[in-house]
C-alpha cells in the first residue's frame, strides 16, 4: 500500500511530515498557551486563599523571589486595600517518597494562619496524612504561634504531635514550616 | 554521594517497573529465559543512557533556548527512534548473533515507555537525592537513566527466573501466560516496597 | 464487516487490555481510582481516532521504509495536541495522570493499530476502529480503576462509603498488577463461555 522507498522521497516526506506536525503543534500551542498559564496562576491563587484570611489583591502578581541559606523561596504578599495582611510562602523538604512541598500562610502578626499541601510523594495511608483531607495533622498548626512553639514533633521533644507510624513524613513537614517561619522573620519582615 | 543516593533509588526504592509501572510490557513479553532477559537489559541500558544524554542536550541547549518547548514529545520520541535504528544497524554489524536473539524485541525498545519516560523524567521533575529539591544535572541525569535501566534489569532478570520455576508446576488453567505473570509480579512489587524509605 | 462489528470487535473480541495484552503501562500506572483511568482511557481514545484518521489518510504516500518513523510523529503530534488541551483546561486531571499523558505516544495500542489497521483501510473504517479499541481500553481501565478504588480506598467514582482507607496495597505498585490478573481470569471465563 507505500509507495517505494528511494532515499529522496524518505527524506523529503519525513521532512515535509515533520514540518506540518511541528506547525500545527505551534498553531495550537498558541491557542491554549494563554489558558494554561491562566489556570497555573488559579491554582496558586486558590492554594493562597485557602492558607491566609480574605485579601482584596491578586497575590500570585505581588511574588518576590527570596534567598536564605542558599535556597530560594517564593513569597506572595496578600493585601487588605493598601494594608499587607500576610504572606503567603512556599516553601520544600525532603519527604519520605520524594519532596513535599507546601504553602504557608502568616500574617503580619507572626501567626501561621494554615498550611495546604502544594504536592508530596508520602506513602497512602501514612505520609499522605499530611494532606488535610485525610487527617488532623495540619490541623494544630493553624493559628500556631511559631515562637511560643517548640516545632519538633513530641519524639524529639517539641509540642507537635506527629503523625502515627509516618514520623520522617512529620518531621519533613515541620522542616519546611520552620523554614517558612525563619524567612518570614529573618527576611520578609527586616 | 549523591550518585550513591540516585544509584540505590532507582535499582531498589523507586524501582522504574515495579513501582513506576515503566517497561511493563516488554517486561511481560521477554522474561521467560534468563539469557534473553540480559540481553535485553544491556540494549535498554545502552539506549536509555544514550538517550538520555541526547534530550537532555536537546531540551536545555535548543528547546528552552529557542521557546521550541512544545516540540519535547515529538522530538524526544524521534531522538530515540533514530537510535533504536542505529543501534540495529550497528549490533547486526558487530554482533549478528546478538542481534538474531533479541530478534523483534529490539525495534520494541522505541515504544518501551521506560526509554521515553526516563528521559521526560530528568527534565520534568524534581528529585530530593541529598538535601533539596531540584533538577537534575547531565551527570545525574545519565546516572539515574543508567540506574533506572539497571533497576529495570534486575526486576526482569529475578523475574524471568521465577517464570522459569513457574513453567515447572502446575498452574490453573485459566491464570496460564499472562496473569500468574502479573500476580507474581505484583508479589515482587511487594518485596520491592519493603526498600522503600532507604534513601 | 459492517460499521457496528468493527466498534463492538474493539470492545470484546480484540480488547487491547484484556485480549491484545498491549497497553500494560498506563494500565498499571493510572487506574488508581475509576475517574484516573477513565480519563486515561478517554485521552488515549482521542490520540487513537485522530491518529487512525490521519494515517488511514496519507498512508498511500508514505514510503515504506520510513512508515514507523512517520506513525511516530503523527501520534506524537496528536498527543501533544491532547496534553495542551487538558493542561489547559483540565489542570487537575493533568496532574493526577502526569508522566502517562506524553507516554501515549509509546502506547503499543496507538502504534499497533495504525500497523495493523489504518494503513490498510478507509478513513471512516479506520476512525470506527479508532472508536473501539478505544472504547475497549477504556473501559477495561474504568474498570481497573473501579476495583482498585473500591478495595483500596473504600470509595466508588470518589463518593466514599467507609471511613479512612481500605486495602491500601490496592492503590499501590503490588494490587495494580494483581487486580489486573483477576480481571483478565474473570474476563476470558465470561468470553469463552459465550462462545
Amino acid at each position: 500500500m507505500a509507495k517505494k522507498s528511494s532515499f529522496l522521497s524518505m527524506t523529503l516526506t519525513l521532512t515535509l511530515i515533520c514540518l506540518v506536525c511541528s506547525a500545527l503543534l505551534g498553531f495550537v500551542y498558541s491557542f491554549t498557551e494563554k489558558p494554561i498559564k491562566n489556570a497555573e496562576v488559579a491554582k496558586k491563587n486558590s492554594a493562597i486563599s485557602v492558607v491566609l484570611p480574605q485579601f482584596t489583591n491578586v497575590p500570585s502578581e505581588e511574588e518576590q523571589t527570596l534567598e536564605m541559606d542558599g535556597k530560594e523561596y517564593k513569597v506572595y504578599t496578600a493585601k487588605n486595600g493598601e494594608d499587607i495582611i500576610g504572606y503567603a510562602i512556599e516553601s520544600a523538604s525532603a519527604g519520605f517518597g520524594g519532596p513535599i512541598k507546601l504553602m504557608i500562610g502568616i500574617t503580619v502578626d507572626g501567626i501561621i494562619h494554615n498550611i495546604s499541601v502544594l504536592s508530596h510523594a508520602e506513602t497512602p495511608g501514612l505520609g499522605d496524612k499530611i494532606d488535610p483531607r485525610k487527617s488532623n495533622f495540619p490541623e494544630q498548626f493553624k493559628g500556631m504561634n511559631p515562637a511560643q512553639t517548640n516545632m519538633a514533633v513530641t519524639k524529639d521533644g517539641g509540642d507537635i504531635d506527629a503523625i502515627t507510624a509516618a514520623t520522617i513524613s512529620s518531621r519533613a513537614y515541620i522542616e519546611a514550616v520552620k523554614s517558612a517561619v525563619a524567612l518570614y522573620n529573618n527576611v520578609i519582615t527586616k | 554521594m549523591e550518585y550513591v543516593l540516585i544509584i540505590i533509588s532507582a535499582v531498589f526504592v523507586n524501582n522504574i517497573l515495579l513501582s513506576q509501572f515503566l517497561g511493563v510490557c516488554p517486561f511481560l513479553g521477554v522474561s521467560n529465559k534468563v539469557s534473553t532477559a540480559v540481553g535485553m537489559t544491556g540494549a535498554v541500558t545502552f539506549v536509555m543512557a544514550l538517550a538520555t544524554l541526547i534530550t537532555y542536550l536537546l531540551q536545555y541547549y535548543v528547546l528552552v533556548p529557542l521557546h521550541l518547548e512544545f516540540l519535547q514529545t515529538v522530538s524526544f520520541i524521534l531522538v530515540i527512534a533514530a537510535l533504536v535504528q542505529m543501534v540495529e544497524i550497528v549490533l547486526k554489524k558487530i554482533s549478528p548473533s546478538l542481534y538474531q536473539a533479541l530478534g523483534i524485541f529490539l525495534p520494541l525498545i522505541t515504544t518501551n515507555c521506560a526509554v521515553l519516560g526516563v528521559a521526560i523524567l530528568v527534565v520534568t521533575k524534581e528529585f530530593t537525592f541529598g538535601g533539596a529539591a531540584h533538577y537534575l544535572n547531565l551527570g545525574q541525569s545519565v546516572t539515574y537513566a543508567v540506574a533506572s535501566a539497571i533497576g529495570f534489569g534486575v526486576a526482569m532478570i529475578i523475574f524471568a527466573g521465577l517464570r522459569e520455576q513457574l513453567d515447572l508446576n502446575d498452574v490453573p488453567k485459566s491464570f496460564k501466560g499472562v496473569p500468574i505473570a502479573l500476580v507474581t509480579a505484583g508479589i515482587l512489587a511487594m518485596a520491592f516496597m519493603g526498600f522503600s524509605g532507604l534513601v | 464487516m459492517s460499521k457496528l462489528n468493527i466498534i463492538t470487535r474493539g470492545i470484546i473480541k480484540d480488547n487491547p487490555t484484556f485480549v491484545l495484552l498491549l497497553g500494560m503501562c498506563p494500565t498499571l500506572g493510572t487506574t488508581t481510582s475509576a475517574i484516573n483511568g477513565m480519563s486515561m482511557g478517554l485521552a488515549t481514545m482521542c490520540v487513537l481516532i485522530l491518529s487512525n484518521i490521519v494515517i488511514s489518510a496519507v498512508a498511500k504516500f508514505i514510503p515504506d521504509k520510513v512508515r514507523i518513523p512517520s506513525y511516530i510523529v503523527i501520534i506524537a503530534t496528536f498527543v501533544t495536541v491532547v496534553q495542551f488541551v487538558m493542561q489547559a483546561y483540565l489542570p487537575s486531571l493533568y496532574e493526577t495522570l502526569g508522566l502517562f499523558i506524553p507516554l501515549i505516544v509509546v502506547n503499543c495500542i496507538v502504534l499497533g493499530r495504525a500497523e495493523a489497521f489504518a494503513n490498510k483501510n478507509g478513513v471512516i473504517d479506520s476512525a470506527l476502529d479508532g472508536v473501539g479499541i478505544g472504547l475497549g481500553f477504556t473501559i477495561a481501565l474504568t474498570l481497573l480503576g473501579f476495583v482498585r478504588e473500591l478495595l483500596g480506598s473504600g470509595s466508588i467514582f470518589g463518593i466514599k462509603l467507609i471511613e479512612g482507607d481500605g486495602m491500601l496495597a490496592f492503590v499501590l505498585a503490588p494490587g495494580a498488577f494483581i487486580a489486573l490478573a483477576y480481571l483478565i481470569v474473570l474476563f476470558r471465563k465470561i468470553t469463552t463461555k459465550k462462545s
